[in-house]
C-alpha cells in the first residue's frame, strides 16, 4: 500500500498578493479575478500524489486577513511544515514583505520548515518591478525554494506545491486526524467530538 | 479604519474571543482590538520574554529555563471541565479542529495535612483515605441518590426537594461527616466556599452531576487542557472570528471611548482615529477598571484574586509525579473563607522546556496581606524555583448598557474551569442580540 502523509501548510505574505487565488487554483483549478480577500474555510486540503505513489496532503492555512494588520496568533505558525511565502511581481514592496514574513517564520516557526518564496502574478510581467535575478539571489541565500507563478493562467501553480511536497522529509509516520506534523508527546490527546461510551450522567458513580 | 463596522470588540481575551466569533459568524462586521502585541489579554499564555516584561520589565529571563519559545505560561489557572458549557461551544463552533487537547493527570484534594487523590474510580474509592469504612457506606447512598434522582419520580426523591432543601438537609439526610461534605462540596461541586450549604441543593447537585459525568468522560481527571496552553483558546475563537471576516488590530492603544451628548457609544479613538460602530463590547480593563471614566463608573470591584505563578523542577510532591494536577485545599482546611487552589501542568503540554513544571496558586484574597493567605498552597509544591505573584482586582459591570450600546465583560474569576466565563458570553449576548445564545453545530467548511 501506498504511503500517505499530511503536513500543515500556511500561507504568508502582504495583503492582495494573491495568496487566496494562488490556493484556490491549486485546490479547486478555479480563478476568479474580483474575489475578495479571505476565503472563508477554516483552511483546504489537497493531496498531491509523487512519482513513487506516495501522497501528500497538504493542510493548507490561509491567513484569514489576520496579517493584514500584523495580527496573526501564534497558532498559525504552530506546527506548520512548510510556508508559502508569496509576492507580486509587478509590486517590488511586497518582495520586501515577504523578506519580512520569511524572518518572522525563522523566528516563531520549527527549524525544520520548509519555505517556498513565490512570486506571483507571472502572467503580468509586462509590469514587472521584481527581477527573477534578484528574487532567485534572495532565496538562495536564504536557504528557500524559490518559483514564479500565476494564479490566474495556473501556471507553476501545481510545480510549486509537488516541489514542497517532494522536499518533505517523508520519515515521519503518517499522522492523526489532526496530522499535520504534530509530535505526540506522552499520554495521547483526547477528542472531543467522540462522544465517548458511557457519558450519560445517570451512570454508575465513580467514587 | 474609516469604515463602519456593527461592533468594535476591546481586548482579546477568551470571553471577547468567543463573542467575536460568534457575532462574525452572525454576519456583524467586527473590528477586534487590543492594546497588547499579543492574543488573549487576561487569558493569554505568555512566553518567558512576555513574562518578564509584565512581571519584571527591564530583566531578561535566564537562559537556564531553556528556549523562550518553549513556554506558555498561563496567567489564570483554569481548566476545561470535560462535559461542560465550554466543551460544548468549542464542539459546536469547531474550533477544535485548531486545537488538541490532554487530560489533566490528577485531581487532588488537601485534607489533614496530607493530599489524597479525588477518587475517580471505584477501586479508588475503596482506597481512598478521605472516608473511613462506615462514611463510605454512607457517602454511597448519598451518590447513588444523585445518581438516581429524577424530578419526575417522586420515588427518587427520598422526601427531598432539590429546590427547597438546603444541601445541609440533604447531608444530614445520609449522615455524612464534616470532612466528607468538605470534600463533596469543595472537591467535586467545586464550590469555593460554604455559603452553597443553606442554599436550595438543586445548584449543588447540577454540580455533582457536571463533575462525575466529566470524570466518566476521559477518566483520570474531570478536565482536559489545550497544548500550548489556554491562550491558544481565545486564538481559536479569534481565527473563527476572521474567517467570517471579522477584523483584527493588535498592538492598538485605545485611547478613549467616545460617546454622544445622551452618552450613548459612537466610537473608539486610537490616536488620531476615531472608529465608528453601533456597539462596542470590551472586558473591564477598557472601561475604567474600576475608576471613573468621562464620570462615569463603568465597572466596580467585587474582590481581589491572587495568583502566584511558580516554576518548579519537579512535579508536586505526593501526586504520583503526576505531570498536571489541581489540589483544592478546602477553606475548613485552613481556617479560612476561600478555598486554596493549585493548578500544575509541564511540557506534556508544551507550556514549558523539559523538566519544568508551572504551578499557579491562586485564592480570592480575604486580608491585607494575600501572600501569607497562599502560604499553605505554596508549602505543597517543595521547592520554588521562581515565582511571579500578581493581585488582580475582579470587576464586574454596573450597567447592562443596553441604554447606551456598551457592553462590558466580567474579570476572569477564582473559579477553576471555564463555565462561569461561558455564562458570561451567555449573558452579554444577550444584552447584545436581545435573543439568547443558541448553539447550533455548524460545520466549517472544509474543502477535499
Amino acid at each position: 500500500m501506498s504511503k500517505q502523509f499530511q503536513f500543515k501548510l500556511v500561507l504568508l505574505g502582504e495583503s492582495a498578493v494573491g495568496k487566496s487565488s494562488l490556493v484556490l487554483r491549486f485546490v479547486k483549478d478555479q480563478f476568479d479575478d474580483y474575489r475578495e480577500s479571505t476565503i472563508g474555510a477554516a483552511f483546504l486540503t489537497q493531496t498531491v500524489t509523487l512519482e513513487d505513489q506516495t501522497t501528500v496532503k497538504f493542510e493548507i492555512w490561509d491567513t484569514a486577513g489576520q496579517e493584514r494588520y500584523k495580527s496573526l496568533a501564534p497558532m498559525y505558525y504552530r506546527n506548520a511544515n512548510c510556508a508559502v511565502v508569496v509576492y507580486d511581481i509587478t509590486q517590488s514592496a511586497s518582495l520586501e514583505k515577504a523578506r519580512n514574513w520569511i524572518r518572522e517564520l525563522q523566528r516563531q516557526a520549527d527549524p525544520s520548515i520548509v519555505i517556498a518564496l513565490c512570486g506571483n502574478k507571472s502572467d503580468l510581467s509586462a509590469r514587472r518591478q521584481v527581477s527573477e535575478e534578484e528574487a532567485k539571489k534572495y532565496a538562495e541565500e536564504e536557504g528557500l525554494m524559490w518559483a514564479e507563478t500565476s494564479a490566474k493562467t495556473g501556471e507553476g501553480v501545481s510545480e510549486i506545491f509537488t516541489a514542497i511536497a517532494k522536499k518533505l522529509p517523508l520519515t515521519a509516520p503518517p499522522s492523526a486526524r489532526t496530522g499535520a506534523g504534530r509530535a505526540p508527546t506522552g499520554p495521547k490527546s483526547v477528542d472531543l467530538n467522540k462522544q465517548p461510551a458511557g457519558q450519560n450522567s445517570n451512570e454508575p458513580c465513580n467514587c | 479604519m474609516d469604515e463602519e463596522y456593527d461592533v468594535v470588540v476591546l481586548g482579546t481575551g477568551l470571553t471577547e474571543c468567543i463573542l467575536s466569533g460568534l457575532l462574525s459568524k452572525e454576519g456583524k462586521k467586527v473590528l477586534h482590538m487590543d492594546r497588547n502585541d499579543y492574543y488573549g489579554g487576561d487569558s493569554a499564555s505568555l512566553n518567558l520574554t512576555q513574562l518578564y516584561r509584565k512581571f519584571r520589565p527591564g530583566q531578561e529571563p535566564p537562559s537556564e529555563l531553556g528556549r523562550d519559545r518553549d513556554y506558555a505560561v498561563d496567567l489564570i489557572p483554569k481548566f476545561i471541565i470535560a462535559s461542560g458549557e465550554m466543551t460544548q461551544i468549542l464542539v459546536h463552533t469547531d474550533v477544535t479542529r485548531y486545537l488538541e487537547f490532554k487530560q489533566i493527570a490528577g485531581s487532588f484534594v488537601y485534607r489533614d495535612g496530607k493530599i489524597s487523590k479525588v477518587p475517580s474510580t471505584e477501586m479508588e474509592a475503596v482506597r481512598s483515605p478521605l472516608m473511613g469504612l462506615f462514611e463510605k457506606r454512607r457517602a454511597k447512598k448519598f451518590f447513588e441518590f444523585l445518581q438516581n434522582w429524577k424530578d419526575e419520580d417522586p420515588a427518587t426523591h427520598q422526601g427531598i426537594d432539590l429546590d427547597k432543601d438546603s444541601m445541609k438537609t440533604v447531608y444530614e439526610k445520609f449522615g455524612l461527616e464534616p470532612g466528607t461534605q468538605d470534600f463533596v462540596g469543595h472537591a467535586m461541586a467545586l464550590y469555593l466556599d460554604d455559603d452553597y450549604i443553606t442554599k436550595p441543593a438543586r445548584a449543588a447537585y447540577n454540580r455533582i452531576v457536571l463533575y462525575t459525568s466529566s470524570m466518566a468522560r476521559y477518566g483520570k481527571s474531570p478536565y482536559i487542557y489545550p497544548l500550548y496552553g489556554l491562550g491558544e483558546l481565545p486564538q481559536s475563537f479569534a481565527r473563527l472570528s476572521a474567517i467570517y471576516g471579522g477584523t483584527y488590530m493588535l498592538d492598538k492603544s485605545i485611547d478613549e471611548i467616545v460617546t454622544d451628548e445622551q452618552g450613548k457609544f459612537v466610537g473608539v479613538r486610537s490616536g488620531g482615529e476615531t472608529v465608528k460602530a453601533k456597539q462596542v463590547i470590551g472586558d473591564p480593563s477598557y472601561f475604567g477598571a474600576g475608576k471613573q471614566t468621562d464620570g462615569k463608573l463603568r465597572v466596580v470591584e467585587e474582590s481581589k484574586v491572587i495568583r502566584a505563578i511558580c516554576v518548579l523542577k519537579h512535579p508536586i510532591p505526593e501526586t504520583d509525579d503526576s505531570d498536571s494536577c489541581q489540589i483544592i485545599i478546602p477553606q475548613n482546611q485552613v481556617g479560612r473563607r476561600n478555598d486554596i487552589y493549585i493548578a500544575m501542568v509541564s511540557s506534556t503540554h508544551n507550556v514549558c522546556a523539559k523538566g519544568i513544571h508551572i504551578a499557579i496558586v491562586s485564592t480570592i484574597v480575604e486580608t491585607d496581606k494575600p501572600e501569607l493567605e497562599i502560604a499553605p498552597g505554596l508549602k505543597l509544591l517543595g521547592t520554588i524555583h521562581d515565582k511571579f505573584v500578581s493581585i488582580t482586582p475582579v470587576y464586574t459591570p454596573t450597567t447592562t448598557g443596553q441604554d447606551d450600546n456598551i457592553f462590558i465583560t466580567q474579570s476572569y474569576d477564582a473559579t477553576s474551569h471555564f463555565e462561569t466565563v461561558v455564562e458570561d458570553v451567555q449573558d452579554v449576548w444577550k444584552r447584545v442580540t436581545g435573543s439568547d445564545l443558541v448553539l447550533k453545530k455548524q460545520e466549517v467548511e472544509v474543502q477535499q
